[in-house]
């Protein structure tokens, strides 16, 4: 039979021979395969590199597993970089294993995350509305100005923007939509588009 | 135990019975098959097949052009339906540009692997062509020059 662990709302999705899932709240994330996330390199050891993503454990990541990489072409990763990728292998008895490449080889945008900018944890409930199809908060910021956006599933968000400025007003504007109402919302973003 | 000269048979027999004893003594369970319950219930640890989440990495109002590349490329994976308005990608020469090259391309390497002999008779054509050009005829063609055919011996 089934047992439920967690308390949230019960969504189902009719389509595709139907679903059922618990929404939660959480903080804490735990690595999942097909993920993706982002990871800080926190050690090389020999030809593995170890990421922090957040979970109980970190984890590796071979230099093999990015695009057009080969024995004698190596990324060129170093401590402290951030990577985007996805979990090959995670559940609760293994070490989570990263890669950057998916089934075909290609990197479809995975890999080392570019120089500047800025990383910032939120909740992952957070994380999963502003990844929803139709996101609100996401077009509305879209109208301010140029940026790139990063949004990891382990409850990491990475933003950059032309100047330190806006990078940090994008930054707060996300931290405080977890709370913030749709109009508190835009009256926010009417008060910025303005000044 | 080292027996010299014992037969092949004897042999045989001996092992079979070595074996007979050996599998006799081997539990097996007498208990028929238990079937299978199949559970019509498939786990599934993580929220995007659930929510139908787009991708990760955005770029907004031309920031980081890949990356705007990407977000078409991997939402459109998703949702196909919407991919028969815009087919066409923005090519960074034109079509028009792309016959015009094509034109004098296939020209100039095709005579590349021309042989020589071919390649005079071209020349030859190409000047007279030119000629053409500046007397303004068209339609006079310069007659090539025959091809050595195989000639029958007459009997």
């Amino acid at each position: 039979g089934l047992l439920v662990t967690k308390c949230g709302l019960l969504r189902h999705r009719p389509a595709g021979g139907g679903a059922f899932w618990v929404d939660s709240q959480q903080k804490r994330y735990v690595p999942v395969k097909g993920d993706h996330v982002i990871g800080i390199v926190t050690a090389k050891a020999g030809d593995v590199f170890r990421l922090d993503v957040g979970g109980s454990e970190p984890a590796s990541l071979s230099y093999l597993a990015f695009e057009g990489a080969t024995k004698r072409n190596r990324p060129n990763v170093q401590v402290g970089d951030l990577i985007y990728g996805q979990f090959l292998v995670a559940n609760k008895d293994m070490e989570p294993e990263m890669v950057c490449i998916d089934g075909s080889g290609r990197s479809n945008g995975m890999g080392i995350i570019g120089q500047d900018g800025f990383l910032f944890k939120v909740s992952l409930g957070l994380i999963r509305k502003l990844l929803a199809p139709k996101c609100e908060i996401i077009q509305e910021l879209s109208q301010l100005y140029p940026f790139e956006l990063v949004l990891g599933m382990n409850g990491r968000i990475w933003v950059k923007a032309k100047t330190v400025q806006q990078t940090l007003i994008i930054v707060n504007i996300l931290e405080a939509c977890e709370y913030m109402t749709a109009e508190q919302r835009k009256q926010a973003l009417a008060k910025l588009s303005g000044t | 135990f080292m027996q010299r000269g014992l037969d092949s048979q004897t042999k045989k027999q001996l092992e079979e019975e070595e074996k007979k004893i050996i599998s006799e003594e081997h539990w097996y369970l007498d208990v028929p098959d238990l079937k299978e319950k199949e559970s019509c219930i498939i786990e599934e640890r993580s929220f995007l097949p659930c929510e139908d989440l787009v991708y990760g990495r955005m770029s907004f109002k031309g920031f980081n052009p890949e990356v705007e590349k990407l977000m078409i490329q991997m939402n459109s994976k998703c949702k196909e339906e919407e991919i028969e308005e815009d087919d066409k990608m923005e090519a960074d020469v034109s079509d028009e540009e792309m016959a015009r090259r094509y034109e004098t391309l296939v020209g100039t390497i095709g005579k590349k692997f021309l042989r020589k002999r071919d390649q005079r008779v071209l020349k030859d054509d190409d000047e007279d062509e030119d000629d053409e050009v500046e007397e303004g005829n068209s339609n006079t063609r310069p007659s090539k020059r025959a091809k050595k055919m195989f000639l029958k011996p007459q009997d």
